[in-house]
């Protein structure tokens, strides 16, 4: 601590200088915060301003800046000193923007500012510049788990960027599902017609690429390490085993389709005559092979009439079959029609749909089906039965609300769907597994604490953010693609392995730099932990959303830190607080916390701690300063990583320090969650929940401490939830314990 | 006109679809209707069909030849166009429901005494006799379609109107002695004539018999 | 010369004693005072209507417009046809689609028309009198000769079907066309922008055949009008005028309403307002009379 050097920069600009006496906040930086330099700037941000403060570090030594001016939202470049450990007093949106421009809330105004530059003076102090994870690994080859659509664009495209890739496929060619289709939908224009799914020529491309080496009838038999120095142990065909190193890892494993035996009321498993989709393209792959018309299995006679049964065992509210909708199959059933309208018009071809989903240009595929003379019928089919040399199929009409029949039908495919090739399900009790009949293989084999394979969110799919990230999961460096991470067609495919190759190259990069992945990428700050104080209670283990972290023998935490997202929940779980980043600690926001000016109990003015995600409740904040949308003056917020790294301490710390209420605003949770860190939102309202106890200890209220979920479009929701929460506090009275601490 | 539908029932056998698509105006657009609906929630009489346009359509494909041609839903068709602007497939509707209806009463299929009907072969008629409507011709034509008591019976009931329409000068019994008309009145029949022949022609029908020869 | 010369065709409702002769009549005065010259196509004959389907084939109707078509060409070369008539309009405009789109249906058409001596030649316009104004002229134009403004008529401004689908006028939406509205602020008379049944069917010609349905939608249309505190309803369409205006005293003596709402043309909206008498404006053509247009025929205006 010798060598610090503080300074704190008060910016006059933006109506900060009219609204707020910057004099006396100046005041407040020397002797209350202890700076050792204090500067007032008319216009901070400007090329002088910036100036100022880079000669003084370069110049003067200082270490550590607060600049008290605009959120630490705004004027990232501007402010951005690489030397020097920066914090941030939010003056403009947090204060001048928030408030009304009147004689009377000039004093609460005040107050706020001078609080919040109080608090910037305190996180200063216990904050060190990050210097990087030492731990890194500079591994840049890509491993490619599949060898299907998604897995051979994957390892083209990152070839094609310039990175090595090793591809490891299960079965002993290469190509997938999408190499035994017989066409595939059209990409292009005018979308009329099936075309050729172009599979030979991919993998023609992926075996002629010198980037890329493949193993066939290979599987992963140990994946060690984290990003940048992934040890990966691969056996082979022959029994053997190769070990390769990795930097990252897309897994496109693919799906399985259905089985149809587990339909036999629509005939499936009892009539060879009912197949599913991927049978039918074997039998038009194998009669254009031979130049022959798709006929009948069971008995080789020629097919006139065809019915394509939609969603079978797919959408289905029974819980026996698959819940959801796999995007691929109507548009494969209307492709499935036009081979046989495309050979023969006269073949009757009825697709009997629920919603028929044909996206994006689907629609013009569909279409072109209808001039082809395929009959679409809205219908929900309850029986196929075996009738003479074909089948009978029975339905509901749902336009004419009658039951109807199709007698004669000489084949029925089942539009059935995909089940996703994810390996093992780490949240299943190994009791559980157990009683399995059929064991679960993992895939990808990590030699991770937390368990074998990725994480999946709902219905065996890979955890991914549909919108905010997807090819993202839980395990930093290991991307998923294709229909392992949803279900989809092969156009979707292609350009969901493009982008999960994308980011695993750049993760790669980030931990060869020892910085952080998505979403705080760049970060240069990671995870440190005293050992000597630590309990091995493993509740950082067990919680880190991203399995980062490992046991040791002597079951101590090993923190991976390449594989770590930065988002602190390991040290919001720690009872003995015995972890911490260099600039974000239990003590940079416990010393912010204790910053704050809490007037007496006489006073009429409460304070109110806001303890903010910075991913969407903060910047929602802001952006309600910035449409001007006032909130009360007796929050104090304090922007957090994720709610996931908010320690109980802070809860103690601000109940004892005289506040007479907390709120926490972090990301929904849930299989529809928000959190930019999957489990952190979640976590923390688990570990919450048992705040009541300590309330009840203090003698406390329950409703002295509360949460919201807030997403960042509630910019006029968060300032409305301030002030009820203001409200309900002036209503319920100040905190007893003002004074006492 | 019985025969006509014997020979289409066994040329086209099951499939009515087909038949519609080659027989019925605007009728190879059936295929395009995507279901949606839209065309029954526009409809002005729609709570009156039996069937809506889109209920007609799934019928078309279901093979219903009989259901849809013996219906008087398309004959509550106003001619609005609502359902025409709205349907995303962009398909004419209000055409392929006047189609529908024609080719029933081609057939003879089409309801017996169906209003619709009957007034359309009067208004024809009349307009075709001399080339322009005689709306009071045309209306009494209208009252007195089911006979001579209902006619006077419906006149009577009308007659304030009838009055109020002659004190406007909107309507003038002289009609019934000097019509409007075309001069050229016999061209323009021998026109009308020609086109039944050559529509009868394309559609592999037997002329129909028409007062077309003055 | 007139400024604007045009092809007139005036459809059969519009013929003296027909039900829509006051229409003729004020489109006369109207056109008079837009230095708008029509003249009759010679021997126009009836274009079918949307209702003639049984009776007739899709080639007849065809013949039946293409024939008015020929002979405007032959006696009218160059000049627009104007139909006055919403279903005489939707009718020409549909043949016009048909016969671009089939070059059988075309040759087809001829080879009957021929029967008359006539040929119909691709590249006729027909348009309706609202598109002349609106376009052609332009509202601007359409102000200038306001003598008596409308002042205090509350008009609804009721545009139907045919004049605005499929076709309507170019630029409006199906759903809320806004020409009628603003040919009535035009004139000064105050439109009803929230009309709700501003594009509702009448029934049609179906009022003939199935009177019971029509009238459920006329008294729906008049009984708007009257929520809206209109003065007169206001229509471009002839059968619309005739429907909604002729069966309010049957609606009346069915349900013991006592609806008596006038139902005028947009050309005699701008006729009264141009200055034109009760006669030139057509006003003494009404069931239901539209006494406060009347009382501004009747007003005399100080030069």
């Amino acid at each position: 601590m010798a060598d610090m050097k503080t300074a704190a920069y008060i910016c006059k600009g933006c109506g900060i200088g009219e609204r707020v006496d910057t004099a006396q906040m100046a005041k407040i930086a020397t002797k209350e915060g202890k700076m050792h330099l204090v500067r007032e700037h008319d216009f901070l941000c400007s090329a002088a301003g910036v100036q100022l403060i880079r000669d003084d570090i370069d110049k003067e030594g200082v270490t550590h800046a607060v600049i008290a001016a605009c959120s630490r939202r705004a004027k990232t470049e501007a402010f951005y000193f690489p030397s020097a450990a920066v914090a941030r007093a939010n003056i403009r949106e947090g204060v001048i923007w928030a408030r009304p421009d009147t004689a009377e809330a000039r004093e609460t105004t005040q107050e706020m500012a001078d609080d919040y530059l109080r608090m910037g003076c305190g996180e200063l102090k216990k904050m060190k510049l990050p210097g990087g994870n030492p731990d890194t690994g500079h591994a840049k080859r890509l491993l490619v788990v599949g060898g299907g659509v998604s897995g051979l664009t994957a390892a083209l495209e990152a070839s094609k960027t310039g990175y090595q890739v090793v591809l490891v496929e299960k079965s002993g060619s290469l190509g997938g599902w999408a190499a035994t289709l017989h066409k595939r939908m059209p990409v292009r224009e005018p979308y009329a017609d099936p075309q050729d799914s172009g599979m030979n020529e991919l993998i023609a491309a992926v075996k002629g690429d010198r980037n890329i080496k493949v193993h066939t009838n290979a599987v992963i038999a140990k994946t060690d390490g984290a990003p940048g120095r992934f040890k990966v142990d691969i056996s082979v065909e022959s029994g053997s085993s190769v070990t390769e190193e990795v930097g990252a890892i897309v897994q496109a494993t693919g799906f399985t389709t259905y089985d149809i035996a587990k339909l036999p009321e629509l005939g499936g498993g009892k009539s060879a005559n009912v197949i599913d989709q991927a049978t039918l393209e074997r039998l038009a792959a194998d009669g254009a092979a031979k130049g022959q018309p798709i006929r009948r299995p069971g008995d080789g006679g020629e097919v006139n009439t065809v019915v394509f049964v939609q969603c079978a065992g797919q959408r289905d509210e029974s819980g026996k079959h698959l819940a959801y909708c796999s995007g691929f199959c109507c548009g494969a059933s209307v492709k499935q029609a036009m081979y046989f309208k495309d050979a023969n018009p006269a073949i009757n071809t009825v697709v009997i749909y629920d919603d028929l989903r044909m996206p994006g240009n689907g629609e013009d595929f569909y279409r072109s089906a209808q001039r082809k003379g395929v009959i679409f019928t809205k219908g929900k089919v309850t029986s196929v039965e075996a009738q003479g040399q074909g089948c009978e199929v029975k339905f509901r009409d749902l336009i004419l609300d009658e039951d109807a029949t199709i007698a004669g039908a000489d084949l029925v495919v089942l539009a059935t769907g995909q089940v996703p090739n994810s390996g093992v399900n780490i949240d299943i009790p190994e009791e559980e597994v157990a009683k399995m009949e059929v064991k679960p293989v993992s895939i990808l084999n990590l030699t991770y604490r937390q368990g074998k394979d990725l994480p999946q969110l709902t219905q065996g799919f890979t955890d991914s953010h549909f919108i905010c990230f997807p090819y993202e999961t839980r395990r930093t460096g290991i991307y998923s693609a294709g229909p392992v991470r949803r279900p989809m067609d092969v156009a979707q495919a292609t350009e969901d392995a493009a982008g999960a190759t994308l980011k695993a190259i750049q993760a790669m990069e980030n931990a060869g730099l020892g910085r952080a992945a998505h979403p705080r990428s760049g970060d240069l700050s990671y995870p440190i932990v005293q050992l000597d104080g630590c309990t091995q209670c493993k509740r950082c283990t067990v919680e880190c959303p991203f399995g980062a972290i490992d046991e040791d023998e002597k079951r101590y935490p090993v923190f991976n830190e390449s594989r770590c997202r930065r988002c602190g929940t390991c040290m919001g779980a720690c009872p003995v607080r015995v972890i911490s980043f260099e600039n974000y600690s239990c003590d940079t926001v416990g010393a912010q916390i204790k910053a704050v000016d809490v007037p007496d109990e006489f006073s009429e003015k409460p304070r109110i701690l806001v303890l903010a995600c910075e991913n969407d409740a903060y910047p929602a904040i802001d952006m309600a300063g910035m449409q001007k949308n006032c909130y009360s003056a007796f929050v104090r917020v304090i922007p957090v990583r994720c709610l996931g790294s908010v320690n109980t301490i802070w809860i103690t710390d601000a109940l004892n320090a005289g506040y007479d209420g907390i709120m926490m605003l972090g990301c929904k949770h849930g299989d529809d969650y928000q959190c930019h860190f999957v489990k952190g939102s979640e976590l923390a309202s688990v570990r919450m929940s048992k705040v009541d106890d300590t309330l009840k200890q203090l003698s406390l209220e329950a409703e002295r401490v509360i949460s919201h979920e807030v997403a960042i479009t509630d910019i006029a929701r968060v300032p409305q939830l301030i002030n009820d929460y203001a409200a309900k506090i002036n209503e319920i009275g100040m905190s007893p314990l003002k004074g006492f601490a | 006109m019985g025969d006509l539908n014997t020979q289409m029932l066994d040329k086209y056998r099951n499939n009515f679809l087909r038949e519609v698509e080659e027989k019925v105006d605007d009728g190879d657009w059936v295929k395009m209707c995507m279901q949606c609906g839209v065309c029954a929630g526009s409809c002005t009489f729609g709570p009156d069909w039996e069937h809506t346009p889109q209920k007609i359509f799934m019928m078309i494909r279901a093979g219903k030849r009989e259901e849809v041609l013996t219906s008087h839903s398309m004959w509550l068709c106003t001619s609005c166009y609502n359902c025409m602007v709205r349907c995303p497939r962009k398909l004419p509707i209000t055409h392929i429901m006047h189609g529908l209806a024609s080719y029933a009463h081609r057939l003879g299929l089409a309801p017996k005494n169906q209003p619709t009907r009957d007034f359309s072969m009067i208004f024809w008629e009349n307009c075709t006799k001399t080339g322009r409507v005689n709306e009071l011709k045309m209306t009494i034509s209208v009252y007195f379609r089911e006979g001579f008591v209902s006619g006077i019976k419906k006149m009577w009931t009308l007659r304030n109107i009838g009055r109020g329409l002659f004190f406007a000068k909107r309507l003038n019994p002289l009609e019934l002695f000097v019509s409007h008309g075309c001069k050229d009145k016999d061209g323009l029949r021998r026109a009308l004539k020609k086109a039944d022949e050559i529509e009868a022609r394309r559609r592999g029908y037997a002329v129909q018999p028409r007062g077309y020869s003055s | 010369m007139a400024k604007r010369e045009y092809a007139f065709y005036p459809g059969c409702s519009s013929q003296l004693r027909g039900s829509a002769a006051n229409y003729l009549v004020s489109v006369e005065s109207m056109c008079e005072k837009l230095d708008v010259k029509m003249t009759q196509i010679p021997d126009w004959n009836c274009c079918g209507a949307s209702i003639s389907y049984a009776g007739s084939s899709e080639l007849a109707r065809h013949v039946l417009s293409a024939r008015n078509f020929a002979l405007s060409d032959k006696h009218l070369p160059g000049q627009d046809i104007v139909a006055t008539c919403a279903a005489c309009w939707l009718g020409g405009r549909e043949t016009i689609e048909k016969l671009d789109a089939s070059s059988q249906l075309l040759a087809d058409t001829n080879e009957a028309l021929k029967e008359a001596g006539l040929q119909y030649k691709p590249g006729t316009e027909i348009r309706h009198m609202v598109e002349v104004l609106v376009e052609d002229l332009g509202y601007e134009e359409l102000g200038k000769p306001v003598v008596k403004p409308l002042d205090g008529v509350k008009v609804a401004g009721y545009v139907g079907c045919q004049t605005n689908r499929p076709f309507g006028i170019a630029g409006e939406s199906f759903e809320n066309p806004m020409y009628l509205d603003k040919l009535i602020d035009t004139v000064g008379g105050e439109s009803i922008a929230k009309y709700e049944e501003k594009v509702s069917c009448c029934g049609g010609s179906l009022a003939f055949c199935e009177p019971e349905k029509a009238e459920k939608q006329i008294k729906n249309i008049v009984e708007s009008a009257y929520d809206h505190g209109a003065d007169v309803i206001c229509t471009p369409c002839p059968l619309c005028q005739a429907n909604v205006e002729v069966y309010q005293s049957e609606i009346n003596r069915k349900q013991g309403t006592k609806l008596n709402m006038p139902v005028v043309y947009y050309s005699q909206l701008l006729s009264v307002a141009y200055g034109g008498t009760l006669k030139e404006a057509g006003l003494d053509g009404h069931i239901i009379q539209p006494k406060k247009l009347q009382d501004i025929a009747v007003k005399v205006v100080k030069k």
